[in-house]
């Protein structure tokens, strides 16, 4: 959060005042007030459902949880899901009518690098075509790291910083589980 | 349990049924693309055979056959409760005579299955009430499924950022080093060449 520098408060007059600087105050105003644009096409939509439901409550926690279908009322494009070759121009063009200022949450593999459609039909990572926040890899990712992915980008948007952020594992979830055949000379 | 199907188009078309089997009870017979529409109006409009259902239309390319491309139909009769396959191939090396009739006219849902092996594939369906392209969009170039159709290039519709536009590397990693894990690269069906990811030629 910008710092919100507590001066005064007078509990017999019930009133106050706070210092901050002007850019942090608009930051910490953002940060909490996101409008979700979602432009939802594949499956990643579900989790992106169990992400907004009650269980983990995602969205409405962060203050990210009103979603606006028209991108000239929202501030963070949500892309879950693959990205066509043939959806490009449209996704391009809703990113183009939203407001300023506004940010871009890759949710998914496939929205972030293409994931394995490596072939002719798909965007090899929205960051192709448009300017993107925040990736959130996973296939899908566990509505725990879209929850980071939304904090880290609350933390940039108080901060100001545009450079783009990876949700990294916390650990590995289960060490051992997956061997790869690295630098072990496996015989096949 | 088709078989009498499979007896009924030999003696009624002849030479132009080229060849039937039944392997594994998949009764099969390969058409003569001219008679490609005289078989299925026969299949549809016979009391005895009665198909009226369109199961699947789809196409395959065999490079190295010639005719090379082999267009498949797949239909089942409710009221007999027998199914058929049928297959002919059209179409040279470079495409040319890549043409068979349209069955539009017999079953109303071959629309849209003809209109995705013309996409994806090719084929040309003479009498189709609008061949277009249903799944690529009309600024694509080739036809995405045949087998020369190189498997990286890709045509987007929105030129992507460069690099120093975006001021992020843009490079996709591949997700495993080359001594690991699964082989990423291409194979070039032609000259039977590997492409590693990173352009080096390991063959």
């Amino acid at each position: 959060m910008g710092e919100l520098r507590h001066v005064t408060l007078d509990p017999a007059e019930g009133s106050g005042f706070a210092t901050t600087k002007l850019n942090e105050l608009l930051g910490w105003a953002r940060k909490w007030s996101l409008f979700k644009y979602p432009f939802v096409t594949a499956c990643c939509g579900m989790e992106f459902m169990a992400l907004t439901s009650p269980r983990f409550d995602g969205t409405a926690r962060f203050g990210a949880e009103a979603p606006r279908f028209s991108p000239r009322q929202s501030d963070l494009l949500w892309v879950v899901g693959t990205i066509s070759q043939r959806q490009a121009p449209v996704l391009r063009r809703v990113y183009e009518q939203m407001m300023e200022p506004k940010w871009v949450l890759a949710f998914g593999t496939c929205a972030s690098c293409g994931g394995f459609y490596d072939n002719y039909t798909t965007v090899p990572g929205i960051d192709k075509i448009i300017p993107c926040d925040v990736y959130v890899p996973g296939c899908p990712p566990r509505p725990e790291a879209v929850i980071d992915g939304l904090m880290l980008l609350q933390d940039k948007i108080a901060r100001g910083d545009r450079t783009p952020g990876v949700v990294k594992p916390r650990e590995d979830p289960a060490p051992g589980l997956v061997q790869l055949r690295r630098n072990k000379g496996v015989s096949a | 349990m088709s078989e009498r199907v499979l007896e009924a188009l030999r003696s009624k078309f002849g030479a132009a049924v080229m060849s039937t089997h039944s392997l594994h009870g998949d009764d099969t017979a390969v058409i003569e693309p001219s008679a490609w529409k005289d078989v299925c109006t026969f299949l549809r409009n016979d009391p005895q055979m009665s198909f009226d259902m369109l199961v699947d239309l789809c196409g395959v390319d065999y490079p190295s056959r010639s005719p090379r491309i082999e267009v498949v139909l797949h239909l089942y009769s409710i009221a007999k409760r027998h199914r058929i396959r049928l297959k002919t191939a059209v179409g040279d090396e470079d495409l040319v005579g890549c043409e068979v009739d349209s069955v539009t006219g017999l079953w109303p849902g071959a629309n849209w299955f003809e209109r995705e092996v013309f996409d994806l594939i090719g084929v040309r369906f003479t009498g189709h009430p609008d061949l277009r392209r249903i799944l690529m969009y009309p600024e694509f170039e080739g036809h995405p499924l045949l087998k020369d159709y190189p498997a990286d290039r890709t045509q987007p519709l929105v030129p992507y950022r460069t690099e120093a536009e975006a001021g992020v590397p843009l490079e996709k990693l591949a997700p495993f080093g080359p001594d690991e894990g699964m082989p990423f690269g291409r194979h070039n069906v032609r000259s039977g060449s590997f492409t590693s990811p990173s352009g080096k030629d390991n063959n």
